[in-house]
């Protein structure tokens, strides 16, 4: 087939930011798929409490302390998050790398929070239902911070490689950061339905 | 950024030029190590497609055996516990190996090709899906020949599938083979809506896609709400049975309800995951062979939309039986009974292009109406299981066979099969010969009807699912050996195509860029395509580019000639709005791939499995995404 050249596209950028940028779409793609096993694992909490006579099933509800700690922790590291985001759309290199080596840090620090919460639920993963069910979902949003503090943490080490000052790894670096707050968001319902529920 | 201006542009090439550079930029390397590190897309769903039929195959020889098992009265010819495996077996790798990777296969073909880009969104992630497909596959079917195969029907329902009552590690086989598979769907689910929402064509707006690209858009939003379900269920289910959970366990508060919600709250949307793509795939088709657009355009894409929603309430009426609440199955019935209206809407939208057009009746068009025929009848079962009374009078009987074959049958693979004769020509440059078409059409239609019908009759008159064998003295008989006469002629009509398939790859007549003179975007290319897609993006400027544009074609100019890049468009208006580099071949994918298997594979057997596995699967991921320092990475 004849072609007739009717546009030419070379003065179109090579980089964007947000919805502009195919990695967006896909991270957005990603957090709903992960929302909605997060929304399921809640709905079988929720149903099965319905077919209990008492919840939880044989055990005193979960301890505050230490996933309230982790909610507080979790909450506060979206400012430094806020941040990252920010200096990585400015693709500024020495802030993008120091901001990264932060939230490594400030990834890592609810990790060590959650190995107390596991204690603080008072019931085990094989006593019942009830204990299958918590363990459940804080496996789950365990399994995406250690997941996502990983990402992170690669990420801080490429961006002192000479692989750093690239407009790439800036975006990568933004939706990191994006991909944070998901982690950050969908830990606030988990911890209504795992430490207050049972109060209700 | 000042590097970007000085490279190399297809503005300094002659068209030949052009066309060796694209070429020796996107094709895959040769090789062993070049064979695993491919990102073509048009070669990983070829691999797709050729694992899925391989699968329709063992799914289908299984179907063959229990047909032959059911064809006399107290038949020995298999036993009870490999009966059960049997049935399983064919429906796990209909469901999860053939259907829905088949749909999406042909997704990641033809997309790309339809809205005029390169390569789909995330292509080293598309890899990633195929590999680990193929080793779900292949472990569920050599867990099968080592006498491991599920044996608790496709749906694994508890308590049956549990701790307590399923055998060995069959129940373990089928959870993992669903993370495999689910894992694989989800991600081309999510590569296929960043692709057509980012990299349509400049000027292909929203009301210009192709219907075949709407579907598949639409159904990778319910792979994407849906299949999660299923993940969660598969993986409670094998927390039970390895660790001691107590989700399905009645004792200690949990319940057996929790696994038929969860997994129709999956099942359900996943029989419209399999339909959808098949609708495209008639709409695409029928304007070549009516020789005009599709009536109801808008209509028609609304219809996807709507039905998509509606899939998503009506999971509970695979369970009226089981004693829920009156006001909650009344409306089970209500939306089971709605979601006829977008599938009529589509149904009278083709009647009316017919209408309207001048059919030609070529092979794709028989396979056509044979959909249309097979559908209609699947659809009124429907509407008739989706009432309480006589889904209670038939639940658990070969009614109910009857009527989800008509419809995954005669509403998905007779498309599927007319699209085959539609684009084979596309993919493999040459023509299928119409006259073995057509013969392979009326033997199928014929040996599915045959096949199929009499069910309807035997599952009126009691006959149960999922029995081995019946004695002599029920009035089953005659009814099932018509269907296993007509069974044995259903097989025989794949047959006959795959010497279609055979005789035209040797033999067959070359099919030119556009053989059927359609109208959409993957015919602006050679057949087949080369690695590039197109030598340059076209423009769109009508629903029907192929159409409007029959002499000169209005083409993009000004990318790169030096790397892989695409246009990155705008959601709506799809007005270019970036380059972007397109990863090159890598061989981490299968890496990944095959970390993750192992470990799926090994977490059959201990839950440590995942802690272990994890540290092969960190590496390989950071395989993957460290940069290689090619033009593509530094972009």
């Amino acid at each position: 087939m004849r072609t007739r050249v009717a546009l030419n596209v070379s003065p179109l950028p090579t980089n964007a930011f947000g919805s502009r940028a195919l990695t967006w779409w896909g991270t957005i793609a990603f957090m709903s798929l992960e929302g909605m096993g997060f929304a399921l694992a809640i709905g079988a909490y929720l149903y099965l409490r319905t077919r209990a006579a008492q919840w939880p099933i044989n055990s005193p509800p979960p301890d505050l302390l230490p996933g309230t700690g982790v909610t507080i922790i979790l909450l506060l590291s979206l400012i430094p998050n806020y941040f990252a985001e920010k200096w990585a759309r400015s693709m500024n290199l020495k802030k993008v790398q120091w901001s990264l080596v932060l939230m490594s840090v400030v990834g890592v620090s609810p990790l060590i929070v959650r190995v107390f919460e596991f204690g603080a639920l008072h019931a085990r993963w094989d006593s019942d239902a009830y204990g299958s069910l918590v363990w459940f979902l804080l496996g789950l949003h365990t399994t995406h911070l250690l997941t996502d503090v990983g990402d992170t943490i690669v990420l801080a080490v490429l961006m002192f490689t000479r692989h750093g000052n690239n407009p790439r790894r800036f975006g990568d670096a933004s939706d990191n950061a994006f991909y944070w707050d998901f982690v950050v968001l969908s830990w606030l319902p988990i911890y209504f339905v795992i430490y207050w529920i049972p109060r209700l | 950024m000042s590097a970007v201006s000085d490279a190399l542009r297809d503005t300094d090439l002659d068209e030949s030029q052009l066309q060796r550079r694209l070429l020796g930029i996107w094709r895959t390397p040769p090789g062993i190590v070049g064979w695993l590190s491919s990102v073509d897309h048009k070669q990983i769903a070829l691999r797709y497609i050729v694992t899925a039929f391989v699968f329709l195959g063992l799914g289908g020889i299984s179907a063959a055996i229990m047909r032959l098992q059911l064809a006399l009265p107290d038949n020995h010819l298999v036993s009870a516990d490999k009966y059960d495996q049997l049935f399983t077996m064919h429906g796990s790798t209909m469901m999860f190996l053939f259907a829905v990777p088949v749909m999406q296969a042909f997704a990641v073909y033809f997309v790309p090709l339809m809205i005029g880009t390169r390569n789909v969104a995330f292509p080293r992630l598309n890899a990633f899906s195929y590999w680990v497909y193929l080793f779900g596959g292949a472990m569920l079917w050599f867990a099968a020949f080592s006498n491991s195969g599920p044996d608790v029907g496709w749906f694994s329902y508890t308590p049956l599938a549990g701790p307590g009552y399923g055998l060995g590690k069959r129940p373990d086989v089928w959870a993992q083979m669903i993370t495999y598979t689910e894992l694989s769907a989800l991600a081309v689910a999510v590569e296929i809506i960043a692709t057509i929402f980012k990299m349509r064509a400049p000027g292909m707006t929203l009301d210009r896609i192709p219907i075949f690209v709407w579907g598949s858009l639409v159904t990778a939003f319910m792979i994407l709400f849906a299949m999660p379900a299923i993940m969660v269920a598969s993986t409670m289910l094998i927390l039970d049975r390895l660790v001691n959970t107590h989700f399905f366990d009645v004792a200690l508060g949990g319940d057996n309800l929790l696994w038929q919600h969860l997994f129709w709250f999956f099942g359900h949307p996943e029989v419209y995951i399999i339909f959808l793509p098949a609708t495209g795939m008639v709409s695409t088709m029928l304007p070549a062979f009516t020789r005009r657009p599709v009536f109801g355009y808008t209509g028609i894409v609304l219809a996807l939309a709507a039905t998509a929603f509606f899939s998503f309430g009506l999971w509970v009426h695979h369970m009226f039986v089981t004693g829920l609440p009156r006001l909650g199955e009344s409306f089970f019935t209500a939306s089971s009974m709605a979601i006829a209206v977008p599938a009529g809407i589509q149904i009278f939208c083709w009647l009316a292009t017919l209408w309207e057009g001048r059919p030609q009746l070529r092979t794709p068009l028989l396979f056509i109406l044979g959909f249309i025929f097979n559908f209609v009848i699947g659809g009124l079962t429907g509407v008739m299981v989706a009432s309480v009374p006589l889904d209670t009078q038939v639940h658990d009987t070969y009614f109910v066979v009857a009527h989800f074959h008509y419809v995954l049958i005669g509403g998905s693979v007779f498309p599927l099969l007319g699209v085959i004769y539609y684009w084979f020509p596309k993919i493999a440059g040459r023509m299928l010969s119409e006259t073995l078409g057509k013969v392979h059409f009326w033997v199928a239609f014929v040996g599915f009807n045959v096949a199929f019908f009499p069910m309807h009759i035997l599952g009126l008159e009691g006959m149960p699912r999922r029995i081995y064998t019946y004695p002599a003295d029920m009035p089953w008989a005659g009814l099932n050996l018509l269907s296993t006469i007509g069974a044995v002629i259903f097989f025989i009509s794949f047959l006959i195509l795959l010497w279609n398939l055979m005789r035209s790859l040797m033999a067959g007549a070359p099919a030119g860029d556009n053989p059927w003179d359609a109208e959409t975007l993957e015919w602006a290319t050679t057949s087949p395509p080369p690695p590039q897609n197109f030598n340059r993006i076209p423009i769109v400027t009508s629903r029907s580019p192929l159409w409007r544009h029959r002499d000169e074609m209005p083409v993009i100019a000004g990318m790169r000639g030096d790397r892989r890049e695409v246009i990155v468009s705008t959601l709506t208006e799809a007005e270019p709005d970036m380059l972007e580099s397109s990863p090159a071949p890598s061989i981490w994918p299968f890496w990944t791939a095959l970390a993750t298997s192992i470990t799926l594979l090994w977490s059959i057997y201990t839950p440590w499995a995942i802690v272990y596995g994890a540290v092969p699967i960190a590496v390989t991921l950071v395989g993957w995404f460290w940069p290689k320092g090619s033009k593509e990475d530094e972009s």
